[in-house]
């Protein structure tokens, strides 16, 4: 046998190498920047040289086609350089203000959506889902492109009051993060479990102390060893799922789909914050999932229309209040609504402000 | 033999609609020329996920798959389902990192996608949520190849497992005047000094690094990372009022009052009667609202730095953390600056290494022994910036007080010199 190699431990390479030539010469240079229409910014250097940046949108989940023509873009525009957001859009630059439109151009006629700048609703960050995850309740991709045929105009445009980030998880480890809007996998019954394999594949003192409400024990089931659930303390968030695959959470009928609103990361004006629970139990209805998609529409409407220019989702919320959002989206506010968890009374009331 | 393109009813109808289809790719890989491994790869995957979406399941499973001398980097993915979709019974997929801030030439991407057409499914993820390149489909014999080549690219695998993870980066410095530190240094800095933590992981759970330039927060660390490194600045914010008042004149002054003054949160701003700004440093909190309104005519001070906020992650298993502020200010430009840093850094790892239970994260052990434990383990002195407000019970024992409030004077003795 060959002798192995042995890997080069490189670490992470220069940015600097990849950049566009005129970043590189501005680098911590920049004076200002400002949007000459949604889907372009423009940045302007302390030089007076001036870099216009075309933001697109892609499926994320990208073949070596999709790629390659993504650099033909590149090749004929940026001097073949591009770059990518954390929130998977792509973005190409160039210092040639003339080029733009025609940028902008080739990019829709290869079916790149224009947009996601500014006030907009960006990108849906997502995970992967069935196409590739060894826990997933749903196909975040799927998700993501029937919702984002449906949001494409408001990608396209910067008409909403701030920008507005959603996100998409495939289970409870909540993997797309805090988002204005948050569309994740919400399991309504404990596991089943397939008491024949549990012995062999999963180790049993590791899976009871994931458990967050201390409602797995061991047990003898059949002559053997095996794990039991307290399905009565049992919340069904699936921590047990991934180190004991045998304990199985999915569930075509009662993994159902919650959406939460209001999360930020940013500490812009506010403090950073997490989503509040709005809806639950809607249908994981691949490959369209309609009921996702209504509940977030309106949810966006009514933002859209209501809130003020620069509130975030969840400092619109805190501004009319949490009786005025369930009024104005019509959605039902139930006990499930309430905190009950570990420091849970700090999300009460504990005042006479109350809204009518 | 050519194989047939699966039945994929469901999945067909993600083909519609304005946005780019995944599926449409995928197809493409599977349609694409019979002698390439991505072509019958592809049949089978669609077979399966189309399989998902009728019956509303995942089916894979993990294993165990690496590459010679590392412990992690590869997700290993075995089909359930493997006798009816057998070409791509293995699918795993391979973490590589990409450089800060997710640049790229043409020639590295198309050097990428030839790699992956030769030894992998032809799917690539740009990007996965840590911040990885994934990609995605490679079968175990494949695996050494396909790595051998990208690390030859000079590129390195990332980190998975109870280890540290790659990390992300906003755009910093190379395009946004208001980064406030080089967030693609500090994390090429920070990222290259612990590759023997993120290729043989041995923490007790994982351990993540983002870094934004300043309180925007662009690469979502705040909640997202364990250590979550922002740009801020101490000194004033710098005004141009000759800008602020074209401003007001583009906004209307009603507008530019309901847009800039109104949102401040800490009321530090106030308009003047000729229309220039009025700003209350003492009281402002550098969140960049008012400076992402007026981009042209307001900027972060001079005197920039970073602060850290330590324990951000999302519910599994004691529910939901933000980071909190453990440094509220440090320089990072010299030398100097990034050794401290590392060496904080490393401190923190270590703690972690040595304190956190067996899949707890950072957050989670600070919520269990308390700041000020972890605080006098690292060493860092207490600040008023970590406190929301004090606290409001009365179970602490307190007969340590006069030496407390001693060394505090000290504190502020030794920072006035």
């Amino acid at each position: 046998m060959s002798e192995l190699r042995r890997p080069i431990e490189s670490g992470v390479p220069d940015s600097k190498q990849f950049m566009h030539p005129a970043l590189v010469r501005n680098y911590g240079k920049w004076a200002f920047h400002d949007r000459p229409r949604p889907g372009v910014l423009r940045h302007v250097s302390d030089t007076g040289e001036a870099v216009f940046t075309v933001k697109a949108g892609t499926q994320r989940q990208l073949d070596v086609f999709t790629i390659r023509k993504l650099c033909d873009i590149a090749d004929a525009f940026c001097d073949g350089h591009v770059r990518f957001t954390i929130r998977s859009s792509v973005e190409f630059m160039t210092t040639d203000e003339s080029k733009v439109q025609p940028l902008i151009d080739r990019l829709e006629a290869d079916g790149f959506p224009v947009g996601g700048t500014g006030n907009s609703v960006g990108f849906i960050s997502h995970t992967q889902g069935w196409l590739h995850c060894d826990i997933p309740g749903t196909d975040a991709s799927g998700v993501v492109k029937a919702l984002m045929d449906e949001l494409v105009d408001e990608f396209k445009s910067e008409e909403m009051p701030n920008r507005v980030k959603i996100t998409t998880s495939c289970c409870q480890i909540n993997c797309g993060g805090q988002g204005d809007i948050a569309i994740n996998v919400q399991h309504t019954k404990p596991p089943v479990i397939n008491h024949a394999l549990v012995a062999g594949v999963c180790e049993r003192p590791a899976v009871i102390a994931r458990c967050p409400v201390a409602a797995i024990r061991p047990a003898l089931v059949d002559g053997k060893p095996s794990l039991e659930v307290d399905e009565k303390k049992c919340v069904c968030c699936g921590a047990c799922y991934p180190p004991c695959p045998p304990m199985q959470i999915n569930d075509p009928v009662h993994s159902k789909i919650a959406i939460w609103v209001g999360g930020k990361h940013s500490s812009t004006r506010s403090k950073p914050m997490f989503h509040k629970l709005v809806a639950a139990g809607l249908p994981n209805n691949a490959p369209r999932w309609p009921e996702v998609a209504e509940v977030v529409k309106k949810i966006l409407s009514v933002y859209k229309a209501d809130a003020r220019a620069w509130e975030r989702m969840g400092e619109w919320i805190e501004r009319i209040g949490w009786p005025r959002f369930f009024e104005l989206t019509e959605l039902p506010f139930t006990k499930y609504h309430v905190d009950n968890w570990r420091g849970g009374r700090a999300n009460l009331n504990a005042s006479a402000h109350l809204h009518f | 033999m050519t194989k047939k393109m699966p039945p994929t009813p469901m999945l067909d109808q993600l083909e519609s609609g304005p946005w780019p289809s995944f599926v449409t790719g995928l197809k493409r890989l599977a349609e694409g020329d019979e002698g390439k491994a991505h072509s019958g790869i592809m049949k089978s995957l669609l077979g399966q996920l189309e399989h998902s979406y009728q019956t509303r399941k995942g089916y894979w499973k993990g294993g165990t798959v690496g590459v010679f001398g590392y412990g992690a980097g590869v997700i290993p993915r075995f089909s359930e389902v493997a006798e009816q979709y057998p070409e791509s019974s293995e699918f795993h997929t391979l973490r590589i990192m990409p450089a800060p801030g997710f640049f790229y030439d043409t020639k590295t991407l198309r050097q990428m996608c030839d790699i992956w057409e030769e030894h992998g499914s032809g799917l690539i993820a740009l990007h996965g949520q840590s911040g990885d390149i994934m990609f995605q489909g490679c079968r175990t014999d494949q695996v050494q190849p396909a790595w051998d080549k990208l690390n030859e690219m000079g590129f390195d695998m990332g980190g998975a497992g109870a280890g540290v993870r790659t990390a992300a980066s906003c755009v910093g410095p190379a395009r946004c005047e208001q980064a406030c530190f080089d967030t693609l240094e500090a994390h090429r800095t920070i990222i290259n000094d612990f590759t023997d933590d993120i290729h043989r992981p041995s923490l007790p759970y994982k351990l993540k690094f983002k870094f934004s330039g300043c309180a925007n927060d662009c690469a979502n660390a705040t909640q997202r990372a364990d250590v979550a490194i922002l740009g801020t600045w101490k000194d004033d914010m710098q005004v141009d009022q000759t800008e602020v008042q074209a401003k007001v004149r583009q906004l209307g002054r009603k507008e530019f009052i309901n847009q800039v003054i109104r949102m401040c949160p800490t009321q530090a701003l106030g308009l003047n009667d000729d229309d220039t700004l009025d700003i209350d440093n003492k009281s402002c909190v550098r969140c960049m609202h008012c400076i992402n309104v007026c981009t042209k005519a307001l900027e972060p001070g001079k005197d920039r730095g970073i602060c850290i906020l330590v324990g951000g992650k999302r519910t599994l298993k004691i529910g939901d953390l933000m980071g909190t502020v453990v440094i509220p200010f440090m320089k990072l430009e010299s030398e100097e600056d990034y050794e401290k840093l590392l060496e904080l850094a490393h401190n923190m790892l270590d703690f972690f290494a040595d304190n956190a239970l067996e899949h707890e994260r950072t957050g989670e052990m600070i919520e269990r022994i308390g700041l000020v434990n972890y605080l006098e383990a690292l060493g860092l002195p207490l600040d008023v910036n970590m406190i929301n407000q004090p606290r409001t019970n009365s179970y602490i024992r307190t007969d340590g007080w006069e030496e407390e409030a001693r060394k505090w004077a000290g504190r502020k003795t030794s920072a006035a010199e």
